[in-house]
C-alpha cells in the first residue's frame, strides 16, 4: 500500500497528539493525582503509537510503546508520577516531536533515543533512583520489553494453577510474526497446530477466532500446559517460517499470580489490534481484575472536540492559489470600476457596483479562511514556560488569554520566534527569582501574562510579567556603556524612549548572557521581524512592578487598504493603516530647523519629508509649490508629514513581491498592481520616521 | 555526438547575443516600466507582467554601453534562473536558431567590452556571424548588484 497518500494526514494528526500530550501532561502536573488526565494522555499515546506502527515508523511507535508502558502502570496506580517520571516523559514527548519534524522534513523519524528508553525502561522496571518500586516485575524473562500478559478468568487461573501443582509444564508464551509475513493468520495458525500436538493451549490473547482473522498486530500471547521443554518448543516455533522470535517462560505459581494480576492492569496495553483507538478498557479507579475486561470502545475524544468535527484540512498552497486568483479578480475590479465611470454606461456601472459588493463578500471570506487563531502559537508556550522556570529555579504562572484571537496564517508562521523571545526575556529577565521576590513582598509565584485581542485593524499581542521591571538609570548606564547612545543624549530621553533601546543592536542588560536569553540579546532581531509583518512592539515598564512588551500586527499581509498619492507621473500606495490624516501646507509654514525641515501639525512640530527628494521623483518636486498636499504618518507615537503631489483616493491593494533580484529598498515595501495594469510602489512609511 | 542547443538570437547595438531558449520564458514588446527609486541606473523599473511584478534592467546599461533610445524593435525578454525572474530590455530579438555544442568556443579575454565572465562563449556561425552566449548566473549575480550599489551610492 501506498502511504504517502496518508503522510500528511499522519503527520497533522502526530502532531494535534503531541499537543495534546503535552497540554494534559502540564495538566497532570499540576495535578498528579488525577488519573482521569491520564487516561487522556495514555489514549492519546496509544493511538499515536498505533498510527506511527500502521506508517512503518517503527523508531517513532516503539518509544511511544514504552511511554505507555510507563502511564499504564500510573493509571492503575501502580506507580505514582514523580518529577523523575514527569521529566522523562517530557523528554519522550520532545524526541517524539523531533521525530515527527524529521518525518514531515520527508526523514524516516528514526532518532537515537536510547537513554530515554533506558529511563523509562528503568521507571516501568522500578529500578530508577528514588522511587518506589512499581508493582509490576520484571520476571517473565530479562529481555522482556513488553510487559504483555493475557487476562485469565478464574476457571483458567485455576486450571493452570493445578496444573503447576500436579507437576505440569506451565508455559507463556509470546510470539512475533515476521513484518513481512503476508498471511500473519496462517503463520498463527501453524503455531496452533504445532503446540496443540503435545499439549493443551488455555488461553490465547487475542482470541484464537481474532487469530484466524489476522485481527491482530504482529503478535500474540498464549498460556499453554505441556510436558515438553520451554527451549525444545520455542525451538520448534522458530522453526516455523515467518516468524521472528518466540519467548517461552516457564511460569511457577507465585509468577503465575504475578502475572495474572498485572494482566488484570494491563491486559489492553499489549498490541492491541489496529486501529489502535478500538481496544482500550475502561480501567477506573476500582478496577479489580472481573472489572478490567477489555471493552472495545471509543477512546473519549479530548475535550475540544467533543462535537463532531464541522472542518475540513485544506493544504495551505490551495489557499494561497485561491488568494492569487482573488487578487487577480481584485485588480480587474479596479480596472472595470475605473473603465465603468469613464464610460459613463449605467448598466455597466450598475453591474460592477454589484461585482463589487460581491468580491468583497468573497474578499471577507477568502480572508477569513486564512485566518487561524493563535492558539496555534499559543499552545506551546505552557511547555515551554515550565523547562524555563525549572531551568532557572523560579515559580511562574503563565496565563493565557485570547488564544481564540484569529490572525492570518502568514503572520501566526513568522510571529512564533519573536514571541518566543520576548517570552524567554519575561521568565529570565522580567521575573525574579523566588528570594528576590520574596524579598520585594511578592507572591512566590511569578506571573506572566500572555495576552492576545483585536483592536481596530491589529491584534495586540501582550506579554506582562510582574517582575522587577526596567530601571532607567540602569539601562542607560548600560547603553553608554555598550556606546549605544552618548551620556547627553540619554539624558535628553524619555523614559519610553530609553526603554526602547532595548531593541538597539548589540544591546544587553545582562552581566552575564545566559544561553536562555538575554535583555537586549536579540531583542533587535525581535524588532526587526515583527516590523517586516508591518507591525510594531513598545515597551512599558514600571520599576518594581513589571514590564509589558506590546506587540501590534496588522490582520493580514496580502491585501491592505491604502491611499493612492501621484508625484508627477509616478504613482505611490500608502498604508491607510499608518496614515493619520491628510491636509494642505503652505510653503511658508515649511520651516527649517537645525538643517530639518519641520511644520506645525496640532500644535507640535513634525518633520517635513519630501518624497520627491528622497525618491529623486523626476517631473516632482514639492519644491516648486506654494500649496503642498501631504500625508500624516504615525509609527508608533511619533508623526512626519510626507510631501506629495496629489491624492489619488483610497483603494484595496494586493501587496506583490517585487521578486528576488532586486535588493530591499529603504522607504519601499513591495508594489501593487493598479486597476489601469501600472506598477505602483508601497511606501514603507515606517522607514521615514526614524 | 553533436548536441544542438535552441537559442534565442538578440541585438544590443552591433552585436549579437544568444540565451537559451528555455531559460527565456518569454519576449514582449515595450510596456510601461514604473521606476524604482534608490537602484542602480541600470535597473529601469518594474513592469506588471500578467499579474506578476518583474524588475526590467537595461542589458546595455548592465553591459556598460551606451544606453540608446526604445524604437519600435526594443523588446524584453524575461528570463528565469532559480526562481528569479528578470527582463532584460534588448534593441530587438527575432530570431531562433540551432546551434551546435561545440560550435561555442571559450571566450576570449575581450569582447565588445563586455565582461568576460557573463560570457559563456561565442558561437560561430554559418556565415561567419558571432554569436554571445551570455553566462545568465553571472549577468543576474546578485552580490555584485550590492556591491555597485554600494559604490555607487
Amino acid at each position: 500500500m501506498d502511504m504517502n497518500q496518508y503522510l500528511s494526514m499522519f503527520i497533522d494528526e502526530s502532531n494535534d497528539h503531541l499537543q495534546s500530550l503535552n497540554e494534559n501532561m502540564l495538566q497532570l502536573e499540576g495535578n498528579p493525582e488525577d488519573l482521569g488526565i491520564v487516561q487522556v494522555i495514555f489514549r492519546s499515546a496509544h493511538t499515536l503509537k498505533g498510527m506511527a506502527a500502521t506508517m512503518g515508523f517503527e523508531d517513532l511507535a516503539s518509544l511511544t510503546h514504552k511511554m505507555e508502558n510507563v502511564l499504564d502502570l500510573v493509571r492503575n496506580e501502580k506507580l505514582k508520577m514523580q518529577d523523575f517520571i514527569f521529566d522523562t516523559l517530557f523528554k519522550s514527548l520532545d524526541a517524539l516531536e523531533t521525530m515527527v519534524q524529521d518525518i514531515t522534513g520527508g526523514g524516516e523519524g528514526k532518532a537515537d533515543v536510547s537513554s530515554i528508553v533506558a529511563s523509562l525502561q528503568a521507571i516501568e522496571n522500578g529500578e530508577w533512583t528514588g522511587g518506589n518500586a512499581p508493582a509490576a516485575d520484571a520476571n517473565q524473562s530479562p529481555n522482556t520489553s513488553t510487559p504483555s500478559a493475557v487476562e485469565l478468568d478464574e476457571f483458567q487461573y485455576s486450571v493452570l494453577d493445578q496444573s503447576i501443582a500436579e507437576g505440569h509444564r506451565v508455559l507463556y508464551i509470546e510470539v512475533l510474526v515476521s513484518e513481512q509475513s503476508q498471511l500473519k493468520g496462517v503463520r498463527a495458525y501453524m503455531v496452533f497446530d504445532l503446540l496443540e500436538r503435545s499439549g493443551e493451549v488455555v488461553k490465547s490473547f487475542p482470541t484464537v477466532q481474532d487469530i484466524e482473522q489476522e485481527k491482530f498486530e504482529r503478535s500474540f500471547s498464549l498460556y499453554y500446559i505441556t510436558t515438553k521443554e520451554a527451549q525444545e518448543l520455542e525451538k520448534g516455533i522458530m522453526s516455523i517460517s515467518e516468524i521472528e522470535s518466540a519467548k517461552v517462560i516457564q511460569l511457577d505459581q507465585e509468577t503465575l499470580q504475578q502475572m495474572t494480576n498485572q494482566a488484570a492492569a494491563a491486559v489492553e496495553v499489549a498490541d492491541a489490534p489496529v486501529p489502535a483507538p478500538e481496544a482500550v478498557s475502561l480501567n477506573t479507579k476500582d478496577s479489580s481484575k472481573d472489572e478490567a475486561k477489555p471493552v472495545a470502545s471509543k477512546p473519549a475524544p479530548p475535550k475540544q472536540a467533543a462535537a463532531p468535527s464541522r472542518t475540513i484540512r485544506v493544504d495551505i498552497e490551495r489557499l494561497d492559489v485561491l488568494m492569487n486568483l482573488f487578487s487577480e479578480l481584485l485588480i480587474d475590479r479596479s480596472r472595470l470600476e475605473q473603465l465603468a465611470s469613464e464610460t459613463g454606461n449605467n448598466d455597466l456601472s450598475d453591474t460592477v457596483a454589484h461585482l463589487s459588493r460581491v468580491s468583497t463578500d468573497l474578499q471577507n471570506i477568502v480572508l477569513k479562511l486564512r485566518m487561524v487563531p493563535v492558539d496555534t502559537v499559543f499552545n506551546r508556550f505552557p511547555r515551554m514556560i515550565r523547562d524555563l522556570a525549572k531551568t532557572l529555579d523560579k515559580k511562574i504562572d503563565l496565563v493565557i488569554t485570547g488564544a481564540e484571537t484569529e490572525l492570518d496564517r502568514t503572520v501566526i508562521d513568522e510571529i512564533g520566534d519573536p514571541l518566543v523571545h520576548l517570552l524567554r526575556n519575561a521568565v529570565d529577565h522580567g521575573v525574579e527569582s523566588i528570594a528576590e521576590r520574596v524579598a520585594a513582598g511578592k507572591p512566590e509565584m511569578g506571573t506572566v501574562n500572555l495576552r492576545a485581542f483585536h483592536s481596530g485593524n491589529h491584534v495586540f499581542i501582550e506579554i506582562e510579567d510582574d517582575g522587577k521591571g526596567i530601571y532607567r538609570d540602569n539601562l542607560l548606564k548600560t547603553a553608554v556603556k555598550r556606546g549605544v547612545v552618548t551620556e547627553e543624549q540619554g539624558a535628553k530621553m524619555s523614559d519610553d524612549e530609553v526603554n526602547q533601546l532595548l531593541f538597539a543592536p548589540g544591546f544587553s542588560t545582562a552581566d552575564k548572557i545566559s544561553d536562555i536569553s538575554g535583555r537586549g540579546v536579540g531583542l533587535d532581531v525581535v524588532k526587526s521581524k515583527i516590523t517586516s509583518l508591518g507591525g510594531n512592539v513598545t515597551i512599558h515598564s514600571t520599576p518594581g512592578k513589571g514590564t509589558n512588551f506590546s506587540v501590534q500586527l496588522p490582520l493580514t499581509l496580502s491585501i491592505i487598504a491604502a491611499m493612492l498619492v501621484r508625484l508627477g507621473s509616478e504613482k505611490y500606495a500608502v498604508p491607510l493603516s499608518s496614515i493619520v490624516e491628510t491636509a494642505i501646507v503652505q510653503r511658508q509654514q515649511v520651516r527649517n530647523i537645525h538643517g530639518n525641515k519641520m511644520i506645525t501639525f496640532r500644535e507640535s512640530l513634525i518633520p517635513y519629508l519630501s518624497l520627491s527628494e528622497v525618491f529623486g521623483v523626476p517631473d516632482f518636486n514639492d519644491a516648486d509649490e506654494q500649496e503642498t498636499e501631504i500625508v500624516v504618518i504615525r509609527k508608533g507615537e511619533r508623526l512626519a508629514a510626507v510631501a506629495v503631489e496629489e491624492f489619488i483616493g483610497q483603494s484595496e491593494i494586493v501587496l506583490k513581491s517585487m521578486g528576488t533580484y532586486l535588493p530591499s529598498i529603504e522607504g519601499i515595501s513591495g508594489a501593487t498592481i493598479l486597476g489601469d495594469g501600472q506598477v505602483a510602489l508601497i511606501l514603507d512609511p515606517n522607514a521615514f520616521i526614524k | 555526438m553533436e548536441e544542438e542547443l535552441k537559442v534565442i538570437v538578440f541585438k544590443l547595438g552591433s552585436e549579437e547575443y544568444g540565451i537559451e531558449v528555455d531559460k527565456v520564458q518569454t519576449i514582449e514588446r515595450m510596456m510601461p516600466i514604473t521606476r524604482v527609486p534608490k537602484t542602480l541606473s541600470f535597473v529601469k523599473g518594474v513592469i506588471n507582467l500578467r499579474g506578476v511584478v518583474i524588475p526590467v534592467i537595461d542589458l546595455r546599461g548592465r553591459f556598460s554601453l551606451p544606453e540608446s533610445e526604445y524604437t519600435d524593435q526594443t523588446r524584453i525578454v524575461i528570463v528565469g534562473v532559480d526562481d528569479m525572474q528578470v527582463g532584460f530590455i534588448v534593441d530587438s530579438a527575432n530570431d531562433v536558431i540551432d546551434i551546435k555544442r561545440d560550435a561555442i568556443d571559450t571566450p576570449p579575454e575581450v569582447v565588445g567590452g563586455v565582461k568576460a565572465r557573463y560570457l559563456r562563449g561565442v558561437a560561430k556561425l554559418e556565415d561567419s556571424r558571432l554569436l554571445i552566449m551570455l553566462n545568465l548566473h553571472e549577468v543576474l549575480n546578485k552580490s555584485e548588484i550590492v556591491q555597485l550599489e554600494s559604490i555607487e551610492g
